[in-house]
C-alpha cells in the first residue's frame, strides 16, 4: 500500500483526496435522482476496471463480460429468493459460478490458441448461449424476469443489501476504489508484468518462460469473480433481473465502453471513462428533452455520435491526455 | 416423425441460408482485406431492409428488382465511408475500430428506430404465400426467388475477385499487403472498393431477405452476430466458405426452431459455433495461415 501511495504525484494525492472526500460527502447535498446517477457511475468504473484487467493489461478481448455480471446477481437472487440466503453469502456463490464460467472460456480460448475477434465471439457466444437458456428455464423466471421483493420492515438490513440508494452509493464508492487500488497493486505484481509481456509479445513471453496459459487464466478467473461482483450490487439494487438485459450484448459493450474512452490498461480509465460516460447519456436525455427531440432513439444517436468522436480524437482514451493537462505524469513507470 | 416434413424444413433452412450467406459474405470480404471488424454489418442489412421496403411501398418494386439500385447505392456508401471514417482506422488496435463501427451500429440503428418507430414492417408480396409443389414437398417461392438471388450475386462476386484485374488485384492486398504496395497497387483505393463491395453484398442480401422476415430496427444486431458467426463457422477468407456456413446456420435454425422453440434456434448456433472454433479453428473451408 505505502509503495503504490508513493508513486502518485504529489498534485495527484492532494486531488485523489479531495476528489474521494468529496465523494464521501456528496450524498449530503445530491438528491435521489443525482444519486442514482452515481450509482451507476460507480458501478460502471468497478466492472470497467474488472475488464480493464482482462484486455488492457492481459491482452484478451472479452465482449461477453455480461455474463460474468448476469451469473453473479441471478445466482445470489436466486439463493435469496427461493432460500433466504442473503447476498453476503450467496456473493460468493455468484462468483464460484462466473468464476466457473470464466475457466471454461479461458481453457477452451487459450488452449485452443483461439485469439483476437475469435476469442471476442467465442466470449460473446457464451454470454448469447447463456441469455437464451434462461429465457427458456421456469425456475430462473424465464424471459418474464426475477423480481425481488421490497420488503420495508426488511429495509434496516444493509447485509442482505435491503436498503435505499445511499447503502448502493457507498456500496458502488467502495468496490470502485477498492478494484482501482486491486489494479494498481497487480499492475506492479509479478503477475501485472507477466500480463503485460504476454499483451505485447506472447511468443517472445513463452521465450522468457512465461506460462502464458496461466497467466492469462488468472486474468479471466480475477476479472469474472470481480465482474460477479458487481452483478449481485445491480440485481439488488434493481430487484429485478431479465435474461434480455442482464446478459445482452448491449450490457457487455456498456462494460468496455468506460475503460476504453477512459483509457485501456491505465489504473484511473476506467473511472474517468465511467465519470464521462453515464452523465454523457444523462445529459443528452435531458438535451433532447430541451430540443425538444421525443423520437425514441434521439439520445442514442448522440450517444453513438460522440463515442466515434471521441476514439477518432483520443484513440488512447481521455485519462492519459487529461494526466498530461493536469501534469500528473508518473515518476517512475 | 414423417420424413417430407423434416426434409420441406432442411430445404426452407438451405434457402434462408443462401440469403444469411450473402450477408456474410460481405462481412467476410471486408473482413478478409481490410482486416476491419464491422461490428455495423446487420445494421446495414437492415437499412437495405427498410429501402427495400419503401421501395415496395412507394414504386410497387419487387425486391428481386430493387436489389440492384440498393446495391448499387450500399456500394458508394462503403466507398465514401471507408475513404473518409474507416481508413484512418485500418491496422489500429482491435478495440478502437470496435468501439468506431459500434458507435455507428448505435446510430444507424437509433437512426432507424426515430424514422421508423419499433414496429416490424412486413411486404406482402404478391407471390407471399405461394409454394411449389415437389412431390410430398412443398417449397415457399419467395425464398426460392431470395436464395437465387443470393446465389447470382454471389456468383457476380466469385466471378469479379477472380477474372478481373482489379479483383486480382484486391486478393492480392488480402494475401500480401507489404508485397502489394510494393508493385505499386493503389491500396486506399482497392480498400474503399472491397469495402464498398462488402456492403453491396450486405445491401442485396437486405434485399433479398425482405420477403423472408418483417423490416425491423431490432434485427440488426442478431444480424451482425449472425454474420460473424457464419463467417468464422465457414472459415474467414474462404468465398465460399461464407455460403456453406450461411447455410449450415440456416439448416441449423429451421431444425431447431422445428425441434425445439424457435426462440431457441440461436443457442444451436452458438453451439455450433464454439465447436467449430475448437475443433476446425480456421473454419469449414477457411485456410490455415
Amino acid at each position: 500500500m505505502r509503495d503504490l501511495w508513493s508513486a502518485v504525484p504529489r498534485r495527484g494525492r492532494v486531488i485523489l483526496v479531495v476528489w474521494i472526500a468529496l465523494l464521501i460527502g456528496a450524498p449530503a447535498v445530491l438528491d435521489r435522482y443525482l444519486i442514482s446517477i452515481f450509482i451507476l457511475i460507480f458501478y460502471f468504473a468497478y466492472v470497467g476496471q474488472a475488464w480493464n484487467l482482462m484486455m488492457g493489461f492481459a491482452g484478451q478481448l472479452s465482449l461477453g463480460h455480461a455474463l460474468y455480471a448476469g451469473l453473479g446477481g441471478y445466482v445470489a437472487a436466486m439463493l435469496w429468493f427461493y432460500f433466504g440466503i442473503g447476498p453476503w453469502l450467496g456473493v460468493f456463490a455468484g462468483i464460484a459460478v462466473a468464476v466457473a464460467f470464466g475457466a471454461a472460456i479461458g481453457w477452451l480460448g487459450f488452449r485452443f490458441g483461439i485469439e483476437g475477434v475469435y476469442f471476442a465471439l467465442l466470449t460473446i457466444a457464451f454470454a448469447e448461449f447463456t441469455r437464451i437458456a434462461f429465457d427458456n428455464m421456469a425456475f430462473t423466471g424465464g424471459a418474464g424476469g426475477l423480481f425481488l421483493l421490497y420488503d420495508a420492515q426488511r429495509s434496516h438490513e444493509w447485509w442482505n443489501l435491503r436498503g435505499g440508494p445511499l447503502l448502493f452509493y457507498y456500496l458502488g464508492l467502495a468496490l470502485a476504489v477498492g478494484a482501482a487500488i486491486l489494479t494498481a497493486w497487480l499492475s506492479r505484481s509479478r503477475i501485472g508484468y507477466q500480463w503485460l509481456a504476454v499483451r505485447e509479445d506472447q511468443q517472445a513471453a513463452l521465450a522468457l518462460g512465461i506460462d502464458a496459459f496461466r497467466v492469462k487464466m488468472i486474468a479471466v478467473l480475477i476479472s469474472s469473480g470481480m465482474t460477479a461482483i458487481g452483478g449481485v450490487l445491480l440485481a439488488f439494487y434493481y430487484n429485478n433481473l431479465f435474461p434480455a438485459q442482464a446478459f445482452d450484448i448491449g450490457r457487455s459493450i456498456e462494460i468496455i465502453l468506460a475503460p476504453i474512452i477512459g483509457g485501456l490498461g491505465t489504473i484511473f480509465g476506467p473511472i474517468v471513462g465511467a465519470f464521462i460516460l453515464t452523465p454523457l447519456g444523462e445529459g443528452l436525455i435531458a438535451l433532447t428533452a430541451i430540443l425538444g427531440i421525443n423520437a425514441p432513439g434521439a439520445k442514442a444517436v448522440f450517444y453513438g455520435l460522440t463515442l466515434m468522436a471521441i476514439i477518432s480524437l483520443r484513440p488512447d482514451g481521455v485519462w492519459p491526455w487529461l494526466r498530461k493537462m493536469l501534469r500528473l505524469e508518473e515518476s517512475d513507470s | 416423425m414423417n420424413l417430407a416434413i423434416v426434409a420441406n424444413v432442411v430445404i426452407q433452412g438451405v434457402l434462408t441460408g443462401l440469403v444469411y450467406g450473402l450477408m456474410a459474405l460481405g462481412l467476410s470480404v471486408i473482413f478478409g482485406v481490410v482486416r476491419v471488424v464491422n461490428f455495423a454489418h446487420g445494421e446495414f442489412a437492415v437499412v437495405a431492409m427498410y429501402a427495400a421496403y419503401l421501395l415496395f411501398v412507394t414504386l410497387g418494386l419487387d425486391p428481386i428488382v430493387a436489389l440492384l439500385p440498393i446495391a448499387a447505392a450500399f456500394f458508394l456508401i462503403g466507398y465514401v465511408l471507408q475513404t473518409v471514417l474507416i481508413n484512418r482506422f485500418v491496422g489500429r488496435a482491435e478495440h478502437e475500430q470496435f468501439i468506431l463501427l459500434v458507435g455507428l451500429a448505435i446510430v444507424i440503428v437509433n437512426g432507424l428506430l426515430m424514422i421508423f418507430g419499433p414496429d416490424a414492417r412486413p411486404t406482402n408480396l404478391s407471390y407471399s404465400f405461394d409454394s411449389y409443389a415437389i412431390g410430398p414437398l412443398f417449397v415457399d417461392k419467395a425464398r426460392v426467388y431470395a436464395a437465387v438471388g443470393a446465389l447470382v450475386v454471389a456468383a457476380a462476386l466469385f466471378g469479379f475477385f477472380r477474372y478481373t484485374a482489379t479483383g486480382t488485384a484486391i486478393r492480392a492486398c488480402a494475401d500480401n499487403l507489404t508485397g502489394a504496395a510494393v508493385v505499386g497497387l493503389d491500396i486506399r483505393r482497392l480498400y474503399a472498393l472491397t469495402f464498398g463491395l462488402g456492403l453491396a453484398c450486405v445491401g442485396a442480401a437486405g434485399a433479398l431477405m425482405v420477403p423472408i422476415a418483417d423490416a425491423s430496427p431490432l434485427l440488426s444486431q442478431a444480424f451482425t452476430l449472425l454474420a460473424f458467426t457464419i463467417v468464422i463457422i465457414g472459415g474467414l477468407g474462404s468465398m465460399a466458405g461464407a455460403l456453406v456456413g450461411g447455410v449450415a446456420i440456416g439448416v441449423s435454425e429451421a431444425l431447431a426452431s422445428f425441434f425445439t422453440a424457435p426462440s431457441m434456434k440461436s443457442m444451436f448456433s452458438f453451439a455450433l459455433l464454439v465447436a467449430v472454433l475448437v475443433l476446425r479453428p480456421h473454419g469449414l473451408m477457411g485456410r490455415r495461415t
